[in-house]
């Protein structure tokens, strides 16, 4: 909210400086975001007439404008379409500076001559003066501003506009009364209201009211106004206040709406009488009607809407937008204003759902002094019968009393206040602070009960009113504590790996940290995963961010192609997360570790060959995250397929034989259809089983010397390594301490179709030195079991 | 000059100019071996008398120790020689770099987020974490939040469903913790948030680390302790202003922004603090006894406080980031630098 400190210090004018008063409102909860000097640069503007309007001899775009100010004439050459005899604008005379633009410097106004034809200052536009955005040429000022007044004191200015960003709680502030109220509060001073005296109606024409929807709306005013000439244009004084507030301008019965909601906080509403039939009704509307609206949306209206409407038709959505038609237009002769009681339950979540957003709904959806409407109903009154004249009608009110929201009374106790705000306030100091805040006090034995201001919608148990005693006071006078930690020590399992350590053995096996969006696009997850269930979102920010990830791979791969577009050729990336996998009526949030790779094994030195990264890498990196916390005994992988991967180099990654994930390259159709290399490596793991650890358990160091034999066999080219090695672990039998793969080699010398395969086994008993014997018997065993299972030979 | 004298000589100086370890070895045969020249003088002195040999004898063998001493330090020195010699041709350039591979690094985003579990778990905070897919009741109405509220404008919302979100906050995970925790309760809760903005100063996703403490007789005063002390710890200075501005949250009452002295310009103003010389950091306040009732805590028996507070925010002061959406784009040459 924008508000005028010329105007606000007409009701409360401390003696603080405006940096000070905007420290004192940020510290009391109602924080300025900005603070605009209006003005400042106005030395030498006035207020000028254009009398005459020549074209200018050698451009077609200028004119030469004789302008009188006072008394006085200039002659200036003006490019501005809308310069024209009669007109009133901005003059900046010579000599005058005008405000610099972007921190510039000033612009100085001297005599200059524009193609040959010599100009003795400039016609202004708004923006020119800093006082708007409007460029569109000269700024139009009414017919009864005076010419050769100083534009300065015309408009009121300087002035400073201080913008309050004020939170929802504090619907009491959105008016310069209520801000004055607080300012008066931290000042001890009396707040000056302008005078609001009851208008004397003078004809007895009214138009009755009614409400049936009195829960949602427990008072209503309405007030006809006879007579009027809406064609006068509104002062200047006023239309600069509420143009200062961000407003235009419209005509003088909204204006004056408009100003005594800024003015006193209440929305009223100007209805053309001639328009309205029958009686007004407030009720809620029924299914199937419709409404078009002053912005000129049709909207279809239910049950939850609350209307204003005559006995033909629906005249207004209550308190957020009157309706087309029935306001008043510039022909209006008789109108009748409204004043009125929306309870902010009633009005909340409508303005959303139509997509609205108005001043009115702003302050009735967040609270408006349910005691305001008679107050402002007069305020309105008399400022626009100054303006436009006309005859006032008797004020006509509907109200139900019962219905109206009781003030809240709120029982404080003085224990509370040492216990929650951690000091003690003696009671003249509670006292005080709750009474400058309007709050009436009732004394009991252990402490009071209050009366909460009708105004204050946030005030309804113990907790709001330590906080206005903390606020007043001063957050930052209040005492400042150090908590002892003297809780017992918190259950702290060590067969458990933490987040943090699987993190950093990523970062020592070179891999980045990355953090993708949990969002995807529907077109990248379709070519990783086809058409695997998602969950998608109602309302997201754009189409490529419509659906929830299922898996980290795609937003993985994707970083991974925005580097390598950005000359890095090996690149290694790791995230960690959640994913959302739907399956059938159940959501799964998921905890994912995901990794993709690219690029040469090892960064390019002159130590090593280039050589590029491939499975067996990943595979590594799998098994030392697994290594961490010494559970590679329950690893397994095994040959599977996965959408996004190569169909001959994808292994699933298996623990406690369930499957955990997948590791492989990249499936080389998204490769080329992601212009990527050929070689992405990729993997992804649940990461549940990457933080189950264990204790570790000694067992007995063997005293006997282990024995090193290896054995090479040749096998079938398509039997795997891992059905070998689990045949000669089984018939190696306990004795078998280590095995190793330390070769694997096809081609020459080795028969078509065949493999050798070198195995280390280290063999070791607890009990005794094995004997020579001993050992030749285990590897023969090995090597017929072998022969006897997968036709295999020792290789010569 | 003794025949004794002159061999000696005669060999100290064979010794001294020979130039390898096999000359060296012949010199001490010739001198020193059963055939040498001083072993045949020992020989010799069969031909004394009794008297005069022991005198000679052991004039002559020290003189063999004098050589033999003389062929050993040559030896040592050649020897030494040698090996100087040998090393010199194994010398390597030092400057290459070593074999080892590299290493890679946390984003800054955990980075942040690990610094502040780390300094809150000195205290006995325990890392709790919640599903990022909330329903309505878990991230409004349990938090005070009634349906339609204004303060719900507050926060843009994706929807997922009627009745669930994307979180727009990690609050909701208090609740979770309330719900099924009996105070005292210490606990951290860091996490991805969305809010339905993307602008220059938002992104749809980003982090937050929410923070409950519950027990009896909190007050306030612990609150601003635990605050203030926490921001000094994080920006590592000790003497870093802080101040508590009154605010609005549903969940809390009373309500404060917490602000620090411009860590950009200490306070004389600049951009990143709007020349204000304050900085809003986080957000925190006194847990609404609503909130305690709904999660069937009795505020009459306990009370705390929470705090929220933006996780990119911090990193963007402390490491002087002025782009948040750089947070995201996953730039190598950006995350290599929070290594």
């Amino acid at each position: 909210m924008k508000i005028s400190l010329n105007w606000l210090r007409e009701w409360v004018n401390p003696d603080v400086s405006v940096e000070e008063l905007a420290e004192q409102l940020t510290m009391a909860g109602l924080e300025i975001d900005g603070v605009q000097d209006l003005g400042t640069h106005l030395g030498g503007v006035v207020v000028g007439h254009i009398v005459s309007a020549e074209p200018h001899p050698d451009a077609d775009k200028l004119q030469v404008c004789g302008v009188d100010f006072g008394g006085k004439h200039a002659q200036i050459v003006c490019g501005a379409p809308n310069a024209r005899v009669g007109l009133k604008a901005p003059l900046a005379t010579i000599g005058a500076e005008l405000p610099p633009k972007d921190g510039g410097k000033p612009f100085k106004i001297k005599k200059a001559k524009l193609r040959g034809v010599e100009s003795q200052g400039m016609l202004c536009a708004q923006d020119e003066l800093g006082l708007g955005e409007d460029h569109d040429g000269l700024w139009e000022l009414p017919d009864n501003a005076v010419v050769g007044q100083p534009l300065a004191e015309f408009l009121g200015l300087p002035d400073t506009v201080l913008e309050v960003d004020l939170t929802p709680n504090r619907s009491d502030c959105l008016s310069v009364s209520g801000v004055a109220r607080e300012v008066g509060v931290i000042n001890r001073l009396p707040v000056s209201e302008p005078e609001i005296a009851a208008v004397a109606a003078t004809t007895n024409k009214s138009f009755p009211v009614r409400i049936t929807a009195s829960a949602d709306c427990p008072r209503y005013l309405g007030r006809v106004i006879s007579n009027v000439d809406l064609s006068v244009p509104t002062p200047s004084w006023m239309a600069e206040r509420l143009h200062r507030a961000g407003m235009r301008s419209i005509d003088p019965a909204v204006d004056v709406t408009n100003y005594v909601m800024l003015e006193l906080g209440q929305p009223m509403h100007a209805f053309d009488l001639d328009a309205l039939s029958g009686q007004i009704t407030v009720r809620l509307a029924e299914a199937g009607e419709s409404l078009t609206l002053l912005d000129g949306s049709e909207i279809s209206l239910d049950e939850r809407c609350l209307l204003i409407t005559d006995d033909n038709k629906p005249l207004a959505l209550a308190g957020i937008m009157g309706g087309m038609g029935s306001g008043v237009k510039s022909g209006t002769r008789h109108l009748m204003l409204e004043a009125a009681h929306f309870t902010p339950e009633k009005i909340a979540g409508r303005a959303r759902h139509y997509g609205l957003h108005t001043e009115s709904s702003h302050r009735f959806e967040r609270g408006v002094d349910p005691e305001l409407p008679r107050k402002a109903m007069e305020r309105a009154t008399q400022l626009l019968m100054d303006i436009v004249g006309g005859e006032a009608g008797p004020v006509t009110e509907a109200f139900e009393a019962d219905k109206l929201r009781a003030p809240a009374e709120i029982p404080l106790r003085r224990g509370q206040i040492k216990r929650l705000l951690g000091f003690e306030l003696p009671d003249h100091q509670v006292e005080d602070i709750l009474c400058r805040l309007g709050i009436a006090l009732q004394a009991r034995d252990d402490g009071w009960l209050a009366t909460a201001p009708s105004a204050r919608f946030d005030l309804q148990l113990e907790a709001d009113l330590l906080e206005e005693l903390a606020r007043i006071y001063g957050y930052n006078a209040l005492p400042t504590s150090h908590l002892k930690h003297a809780g017992a020590l918190a259950p702290s399992a060590e067969g458990k790996i933490a987040l943090s350590s699987l993190r950093r053995q990523l970062c020592a096996l070179e891999y980045q940290e990355a953090v993708t969006y949990s969002f995807i696009d529907p077109e990248l997850h379709q070519q990783f995963y086809g058409s695997d269930p998602v969950v998608p979102l109602r309302n997201p920010i754009s189409s490529e961010m419509s659906w929830m990830r299922t898996s980290l791979l795609p937003g993985l791969v994707d970083a991974l192609a925005y580097n390598i577009n950005r000359q890095h050729s090996r690149v290694r990336l790791f995230e960690t997360g959640q994913c959302f996998i739907q399956s059938d009526d159940q959501l799964n949030q998921v905890q994912k570790l995901g990794a993709v790779v690219c690029g040469s094994r090892l960064a390019e030195r002159w130590s090593h060959e280039k050589t590029a990264v491939d499975f067996y890498d990943l595979k590594g990196d799998v098994e030392s995250l697994f290594g961490l916390g010494a559970r590679e005994d329950l690893l397994t992988f095994a040959a599977s397929e996965h959408k996004a991967m190569h169909p001959g180099q994808c292994a699933s990654i298996e623990f406690n034989n369930v499957i955990i994930g997948h590791v492989g390259a990249l499936h080389p159709r998204l490769s080329a259809s992601l212009e990527l290399p050929e070689s992405v490596l990729l993997f992804e793991i649940g990461l549940e089983p990457l933080l189950e650890g264990r204790l570790p358990s000694y067992q007995k160091i063997s005293k006997f010397p282990e024995v090193r034999r290896d054995l090479a066999m040749l096998i079938d080219q398509s039997l795997s390594v891992s059905q070998i090695a689990s045949v000669v672990r089984e018939t190696a039998g306990p004795n078998l301490t280590d095995l190793i793969v330390f070769d694997v080699y096809a081609g020459k010398g080795i028969p078509e179709g065949q493999k050798s395969l070198g195995l280390g086994l280290t063999l070791q008993d607890h009990s005794r030195t094995l004997s020579i014997e001993d050992i030749s018997s285990c590897l023969s065993r090995i090597v017929a079991k072998l022969e006897k299972e997968f036709g295999a030979s020792l290789r010569n | 000059m003794s025949e004794l004298d002159t061999l000696v000589e005669q060999a100290g100086s064979a010794i001294s100019v020979a130039e390898e370890l096999a000359a060296l070895e012949s010199l001490r045969v010739e001198y020193l071996g059963k055939k040498g020249h001083l072993t045949a003088l020992l020989k010799g002195l069969g031909k004394l008398s009794a008297e005069e040999r022991p005198a000679a004898g052991a004039k002559i063998n020290s003189a063999k120790q004098h050589v033999a001493s003389l062929i050993s330090a040559r030896k040592e020195t050649l020897v030494t020689r040698e090996l100087d010699a040998r090393l010199a041709g194994e010398k390597i350039d030092v400057s290459l770099p070593g074999r080892g591979r590299g290493v890679g690094g946390l984003h800054p985003v955990t980075r942040t987020i690990e610094r502040i579990e780390d300094i809150f778990a000195q205290s006995g905070y325990d890392v709790v974490e919640g599903p990022e897919i909330e329903d309505d009741y878990h991230n409004f109405e349990a938090l005070n939040f009634p349906p339609h509220h204004p303060a719900r404008a507050m926060h843009d919302t994706f929807f997922v469903t009627d009745d669930t979100v994307l979180r727009t906050h990690t609050s909701p995970v208090q609740v979770r913790v309330m719900e099924s925790t009996t105070p005292p309760i210490r606990v951290i809760c860091p996490g991805r948030v969305y809010r339905t903005d993307f602008d220059i100063t938002h992104t749809p996703m980003f982090h937050q680390v929410e923070g409950l403490l519950i027990d009896t007789d909190i007050s306030m005063a612990d609150l601003k302790g635990v605050i203030e002390n926490f921001l000094r710890v994080y920006f590592e200075n000790e003497a870093l202003a802080v101040r508590f501005r009154p605010s609005y949250f549903p969940f809390t009452e009373p309500s404060a922004e917490a602000d620090i002295r411009c860590v950009m310009c200490a306070g004389e103003g600049c951009r990143v603090c709007s020349n204000t010389g304050w900085l809003e950091v986080l957000g925190c306040g006194m847990v609404h006894p609503n909130v305690l009732r709904s999660s069937n805590i009795d505020p009459e028996q306990y009370s705390g406080f929470a705090f929220g507070m933006g996780v990119e925010r911090l990193a963007m002061l402390r490491y002087g980031v002025d782009d948040l959406r750089i947070f995201f784009e996953n730039d190598l040459n950006f995350l290599e630098q929070f290594r």
